[in-house]
């Protein structure tokens, strides 16, 4: 059993780096990584806006060292790299006899290549290259990060559509304060399809001219792609090994909207409970929140009811916030824990990352996002916010160690 | 995990046999040579909205039936947490989506089937009729997705807030999911009896589907079927030694003997590679009964919850239907059931089941 779960290493890749590093910079330079579709031939290219990373899949395999890209999914590939850097940085020996875990989380899974297989499918059953369909389900990228990453003690995959890596830090929090596992090394992946293109499309809750989250103009999301990969260590483990910690995983908590499929309740209801749970379980007031990392995807509904969930929850007292998926787009399963990182840099670098392409208040609500980066800023708690379709909402508080 | 036992206290199965109602049980089996097991369905309205029931995806459909059903033999009205675990997801809706994608090169599209294609649908749409506003987590882990949502929900239990959680395993099968797994060699390429899959001796097994949930508890009721006592996940094990040593910790951690295993359940599916490794397993427990039950459920990623499903029927009847036997005397109570299931051998799954007294 233990108290506290710590977070000793991080490790990323996005639109806006392929490292931690990298992305720390961009943040810090307030650089999008927002731009034009070029992964895959649509009719939306030029006209709909992509966060991508910078790689082509030839181009992850040689940065992670793979032999091939055989069976490799793109969206395994991030997640590969993603997992490997956090290892790394952690300094964590997997050989020392503690009980290490991998949870993933993902949307697409193997959706971008399965997609290429069902073209050829359709016309003929007999047609498709079969490499392109055995890695369709969301299990196959966390199989293939467990063995690039020699960890097997405990691997599972969480898909509840964009709060799923959110989700995968709780359960590994959760195991850890149980005794089930030490160390657990969660996180998500997903990367852009045109599955998941168009099918928010059909929605109609893509902005064409990019992301604009918390403005009265906004017009939709912005898909992106990434994995980022977080190593919770218990707090026996993080003594015992005097190890450097990041941050200390204080707080988390889920619940269901229950109002619709897609949309959130007016009230926020599930928004409210998932961030009373998580403060509940901190033990903080709201008071104690240094910064609000908004799920904030730009759509018209998720941040008018994200925003009333917020007033209700602080008051009049609504801490400093931001929406980072102007920088990053919104990267679906993989949000929660790419946000968690970027939570962490915030209280690393003392500053507050900006709310991008924000020009014009919401007239429904009070509060206005930072809309320049912030810096020489006491970050001491930072609550994160992911909200996904199903009404599947969950909160993480990250705190100064 | 320390061996923490959960009470198993409402059921709801919906399978290739007649199982929905807990009232009879495996009396009568469907047997069919088309190797593929296609559940036998309910009248939806008796669960759905008749507006919903049209424009909802089955595998919805399956998994609030067969969920309101548990939920009401347990006298359950609202479960402190839902937690599903899937394979696939909603398949039908991914190949609807993907097919107009396809067809209509980006144009002309419906939201109705992307959005239903999420893996957390079920979970979600159950939460939705339940108005049920707690937590709500979906697995998505081939052979592990059931066991991950059991593990999740027996950590609930022990962390001491949340006293009855529904959870369920559930998977559909597709005709288009069935010949493409047909090109991955994954069933018999010959037209097999299901119910004598075992004789074949060839490679493959019969393709299943079902939605199959359970209400478990802290608390035991009149009601209780059977209690989990523990579970054990194995990852692509080095070989079946390996699991016979997790199997036989996990025993005595709690305190009994590979002896006192009345009946083991075997995930065996007709594949004669996959078999093998059952067949391997079972030395290690000589003295114990033999069933098993993929030829009534057919395989699939979530069939372990089929399985759950038998061995809590047979705890609480203290009766071992005669199709599912394999090898033994059954002619002892049943105290305790070891249920050992493999999904192509990259995970396996041990779950130990007793009687509840």
């Amino acid at each position: 059993m233990a108290d506290k779960v710590y977070i000793t290493g991080i490790g990323i890749i996005s639109a806006i780096g392929n490292n931690v590093e990298n992305l720390e910079k961009s943040l810090l330079a307030e650089r999008s990584g927002i731009g034009e579709i070029s992964l895959f031939p649509s009719i939306h290219k030029g006209k709909i806006p992509l966060a991508e990373v910078k790689l082509s899949n030839q181009q992850l395999v040689e940065l992670c060292g793979a032999k091939s890209d055989r069976f490799l999914t793109r969206t395994s590939l991030l997640g590969m790299i993603a997992a490997r850097e956090a290892l790394v940085k952690s300094g964590v020996n997997l050989e020392d006899g503690y009980k290490t875990g991998l949870i993933s989380a993902t949307t697409v899974g193997g959706m971008d290549r399965s997609e290429g297989f069902f073209h050829k499918y359709i016309s003929n059953p007999a047609k498709g290259r079969l490499r392109d369909i055995v890695n369709h389900d969301c299990g196959d990228s966390t199989e293939r990060i467990a063995q690039f990453s020699g960890i097997s003690d405990f691997v599972t995959t969480i898909s509840t559509a964009c709060s799923s890596s959110a989700n995968s830090l709780m359960l590994g929090a959760r195991l850890i304060k149980s005794g089930v596992l030490d160390r657990v090394i969660a996180g998500g992946t997903d990367s852009v399809t045109r599955f998941t293109l168009n099918g928010f499309n059909t929605l109609m809750i893509l902005d064409k001219e990019g992301c604009k989250p918390f403005d009265e103009n906004r017009a939709g999301l912005t898909i992106g792609e990434g994995a980022a990969f977080l190593v919770l260590e218990s707090e026996e483990l993080v003594k015992k090994m005097n190890k450097n910690v990041l941050a200390e995983f204080t707080g988390y908590g889920n619940a269901n909207d229950a109002y619709h499929q897609t949309a959130s309740s007016p009230e926020g209801k599930g928004a409210m409970l998932a961030m009373f749970k998580a403060l509940q379980v901190s033990g903080l007031n709201p008071s104690n929140i240094s910064y609000i990392n908004v799920h904030g995807t730009g759509t018209q509904n998720n941040d008018l009811s994200e925003g009333i969930a917020i007033e209700k929850i602080f008051g009049s007292a609504i801490p400093p916030f931001s929406s980072t998926k102007s920088f990053t787009g919104h990267t679906l399963g993989a949000s929660g824990a790419i946000e968690a990182v970027i939570s962490i840099l915030a209280m690393k670098n003392h500053c507050l990352f900006p709310n991008l392409n924000w020009t014009t208040p919401m007239k429904e609500l009070s509060m206005q996002p930072i809309k320049k980066i912030m810096k020489n800023v006491e970050v001491n708690h930072v609550l994160s916010n992911s909200f996904g379709f199903g009404g599947n909402n969950s909160t993480l508080i990250l705190s100064k160690p | 995990m320390p061996p923490f036992p959960i009470y198993i206290n409402g059921l709801g199965n919906i399978s290739p046999q007649k199982t929905l109602g807990n009232q009879t049980f495996l009396e009568e089996v469907v047997g069919c040579e088309t190797n593929i097991l296609k559940c036998q369905e309910p009248n939806y309205r008796d669960f759905v909205s008749g507006d919903l029931v049209r424009r909802m995806s089955r595998l919805i459909k399956m998994g609030i039936s067969a969920s309101k059903v548990c939920l009401q033999d347990a006298e359950c009205q609202n479960p402190d947490a839902i937690i599903t675990g899937t394979g696939l997801g909603c398949v039908e809706d991914t190949e609807k989506f993907l097919t107009c994608m396809i067809k209509n090169n980006e144009e002309f599209l419906t939201p109705t089937s992307f959005i239903q294609s999420t893996h957390n649908t079920v979970g979600a749409q159950i939460a939705l009729m339940l108005k049920c506003h707690n937590y709500n987590f979906t697995y998505v882990h081939r052979g592990f997705s059931f066991e991950s949502a059991l593990l999740d929900a027996r950590l609930q239990i022990q962390e001491g807030d949340l006293s009855n959680i529904l959870v369920g395993g559930i998977d559909e099968m597709t005709n288009n999911s069935f010949l493409i797994t047909s090109r991955l060699g994954h069933w018999k390429r010959k037209s097999v009896n299901n119910l004598r899959i075992l004789e074949s001796g060839t490679k493959g097994s019969i393709a299943g589907e079902g939605a199959s949930f359970f209400l478990v508890s802290g608390n035991k009721t009149s009601r209780t079927y059977a209690v989990l006592s523990d579970q054990a996940m194995i990852l692509r094990p080095r070989g079946i030694p390996e699991v016979i040593t997790e199997c036989t910790k996990m025993v005595d951690q709690n305190n009994l003997s590979m002896k006192e295993i009345d009946l083991v359940l075997l995930g065996l599916n007709g594949d004669c590679i996959n078999d093998k490794h059952y067949l391997q397993f079972i030395s290690a427990l000589p003295d114990s009964d033999q069933g098993y039950f993929k030829h009534l459920c057919g395989e699939y990623q979530t069939a372990s919850s089929f399985g759950l499903w038998l061995a809590s029927m047979i705890l609480q009847r203290q009766s071992v239907p005669e199709v599912i036997r394999l090898k033994g005397k059954f002619n002892r109570p049943i105290r305790t059931i070891l249920l050992y299931n493999h999904y192509q051998n990259l995970n396996h799954t041990l779950a130990l089941i007793s009687r509840a007294l």
